[in-house]
């Protein structure tokens, strides 16, 4: 009988109904192990918490207390500060390098490939290995770096680098931005190698120089790569977690100074042998605001970036 | 990943229960010490020669996960029989929602065998009632190298202008006087623990918890201005010094002494075996006044107030309240029992005993560990930044004060 309905449906609907199929077993699984989790986090969020036990609904209260209530509010905006410092200045320093090394290798010059694998392979090392490794470089007194610029002669320049406010952070950064240049050079370097040649030879004939051909022509033709590349930097950067975690620890050290979202989720949330308690409510409320906020700020963006790519 | 949590423990309860089911009269005995495994099947042993028909099945999990998979399991109303717990605010959050046993004199008479503020240790504040028998105290203490020591002819300093002046010595010569460094949050509470009682006094935390004092003292912000003295005889860059580089310089024999915890004395000792170590409380403030090390109780052995087999359960927790326990766990495990009278046979651990008779409780912990903001929280933040220069014992003291005001009412104005 089946055979048979079957067979008097339309095209159109025995389609569908075969789309339908083959979608619904990622569908089923996406739904249990992505979309419920999200949902109940934002269920939990309006709870008040004892360990893993629900004792009673709580409002609107855990977001009161980590958006206006201090010090957790406090810690909150803190955060908040230093995943936008993260953002800005991965976009500036990791992603400004990665144009300007894909427009390099894009020249196809001697050696291109080699360099082009070995910008590309700390992507392929694990944060865990990079963090560790780079911990031990920054050590101030067994660490490469302080070694190096004492055997130079410049040991004034010796730092606590991952001790003191004014280097903690920007060590984080330069470190993340070593590990990862590689990614967005690939993408703007595949991005590059779409340019058909005629285009830039023909702005070469009208006088254009290599930093004009590079700034007027390429820039504006790579921008689909910029909406990837943005939109990826963002994402990473607000979720930034094991490479802070590994290199200063849970609590941001120094002082708060390195603290971020995923870092004071992790806190709030699951707690810290040494000085915190667990509380689910505070945590999820947290991690729904981090996610509604890189949800919008990343839907409104792609809109926006989408708007200045050409079509070639 | 956060619901997908409850599942793990649901998975885990699963299993559990099944174990149960499947060997009737067996007692299990979760513990967070896997490293201790061995020992506790001899400490089981020992206890089935009193009671050879109590037969008891000890399981132990990764440290950072335990927590997790115990409240689960209990939250299911199902989990082990006997437990390992935390103290203070740790052993609450199991005893507030009523997963343990509450234990009186009538049922466990060794109870008597501890001291007040073990038992406290071990206590719900709300109802006063003893939850778990306490299994170990720990204190923050200041560790030593006797052979740098006695090769530079140093007597162990008394006084704070000892220390001091010790310390310039070996700065003088090139060597390292301290390993502590401030780059791990919660090492800064170590070496306040280690340093400030002796300074702040017993009343000083008397009159806090009668809500007679804040840490805006005078008590307190002098205790800490000491600590900002020391600042020159840590390693250099000593901020970016983390907590594994400071065992390191300790153990390496690199540094003098280190401001550290009791329970750091067994993983030097197996690290160095050459390492010979000297324990002493923090300097008295002038000669002959009292040396006060920060004591805590570690945690406690308790009783699922679900279990089916309560008479059996209380057995074993009787027998570690006994001495005869508390021998075998401080000289097979290397760590303070609080039983009164256990004979320690290791000559260190003797010494930190005695040390441990002249206390102060590690007073972050043992009071404001049971809401958020934490007193831990905000204690190793603010003495981080002291010690960079970045707050003065003032500000740090203050500070403090208002982020536990928001739940202590005598530190509201």
């Amino acid at each position: 009988m089946g055979a048979r309905s079957l067979t008097t449906m339309s095209p159109r609907l025995r389609r569908t109904l075969w789309i339908a199929a083959l979608l619904a077993p990622a569908v089923l699984l996406l739904a249990t192990i992505v979309v419920t989790p999200i949902l109940s986090a934002f269920v939990y969020a309006f709870y008040k918490w004892q360990g893993l036990a629900r004792v009673g609904f709580a409002g609107l209260e855990n977001f009161r207390l980590i958006l206006f209530q201090p010090p957790f509010s406090t810690w909150t905006y803190n955060a908040f500060l230093h995943n936008i410092i993260v953002f800005v200045a991965l976009m500036v320093v990791q992603n400004g390098t990665a144009f300007f090394l894909a427009a390099a290798l894009s020249k196809g010059l001697r050696l291109h490939r080699f360099h082009q694998v070995s910008l590309f392979l700390p992507v392929i090392l694990s944060t865990v290995i990079i963090g560790f490794l780079w911990k031990l470089f920054l050590n101030p007194l067994f660490g490469l770096v302080n070694q190096t610029l004492i055997a130079v002669g410049l040991a004034s320049w010796a730092q606590p680098w991952l001790g003191q406010p004014s280097t903690a952070l920007g060590s984080l950064i330069l470190v993340n931005a070593w590990h990862w240049v590689g990614f967005p050079t690939l993408v703007y370097l595949a991005g590059m190698q779409r340019i058909p040649r005629e285009i830039l030879e023909a702005a070469e004939i009208d006088g254009a120089g290599e930093w004009t051909r590079l700034r007027r022509v390429v820039w504006p033709l790579v921008a689909p790569s910029t909406t990837i590349v943005v939109i990826l930097t963002f994402i990473g950067a607000f979720n930034w977690f094991e490479l802070p975690y590994i290199m200063s620890g849970l609590e941001g050290s120094p002082f708060h100074t390195t603290d971020v979202l995923g870092l004071y989720f992790y806190r709030t949330a699951f707690g810290t042998v040494s000085s915190g308690l667990q509380d689910f409510g505070r945590g999820n409320a947290l991690a729904v605001l981090i996610f509604l906020f890189i949800l919008a700020v990343s839907a409104w963006w792609i809109r926006l970036l989408r708007r200045r790519e050409i079509d070639l | 990943m956060k619901a997908l949590l409850p599942r793990l423990g649901a998975a885990v309860l699963l299993a559990a229960s099944f174990g149960h089911q499947a060997i009737a009269a067996e007692l299990t005995f979760w513990s967070w010490r896997q490293e201790d495994r061995a020992v506790y099947q001899e400490i089981i042993a020992d206890f089935n020669k009193l009671h050879p028909d109590v037969k008891i099945k000890f399981e132990a999990f990764e440290p950072t996960t335990y927590n997790t998979i115990l409240s689960t399991a209990l939250a299911g109303g199902k989990g082990p029989d006997l437990i390992q717990a935390r103290a203070y605010g740790g052993l609450e959050a199991f005893a507030k929602p009523g997963y343990l046993l509450a234990l009186d004199k009538t049922m466990v008479p060794e109870l008597d065998n501890f001291s007040a503020d073990a038992l406290a240790a071990e206590s719900m504040r709300e109802d006063g009632k003893v939850y778990a028998v306490p299994f170990a105290t720990q204190s923050m203490v200041v560790l030593y190298n006797k052979d740098t020591f006695k090769s530079h002819a140093l007597q162990p300093p008394e006084t704070w202008d000892d220390l001091i002046a010790a310390a310039k010595m070996f700065k003088g010569m090139g060597m390292m006087a301290f390993a502590n460094g401030t780059a791990t949050a919660w090492q800064n509470e170590v070496l306040m623990g280690g340093i400030a009682p002796s300074f702040y006094g017993r009343e000083f935390n008397a009159d806090l918890v009668a809500g007679k004092a804040t840490f805006e003292d005078k008590r307190f912000v002098d205790a800490l201005t000491k600590l900002t003295e020391l600042k020159e005889y840590l390693p250099t860059g000593f901020t970016g010094v983390d907590y594994p580089t400071m065992q390191q310089l300790f153990i390496s024999g690199r540094a003098a002494m280190i401001v550290a915890g009791s329970f750091e004395i067994a993983n030097f000792r197996k690290q160095n075996p050459k390492l010979d170590i000297g324990v002493m409380p923090g300097p008295a403030p002038t000669k002959g006044a009292p040396r006060l090390v920060s004591l805590f109780v570690d945690g406690g052995y308790a009783i699922n107030a679900k279990t089916p087999y309560k008479d059996d359960a209380i057995k074993f927790i009787r027998y570690t309240a006994t001495p005869r326990f508390g021998d075998l766990f401080s000289n097979k495990l290397g760590n303070v029992s609080p039983i009164k009278g256990v004979k320690i046979e290791d000559g260190l651990l003797a010494e930190v005993a005695k040390v441990n008779a002249s206390s102060a409780p590690y007073v972050m912990l043992v009071n404001f560990r049971y809401q958020e903001p934490t007193g831990s929280a905000l204690i190793q933040t603010g003495v981080q930044k002291m010690m960079a220069g970045q707050a003065t014992p003032a500000q740090v003291g203050a500070e403090v004060t208002k982020g536990i005001a928001a739940y202590y009412k005598p530190f509201q104005k």
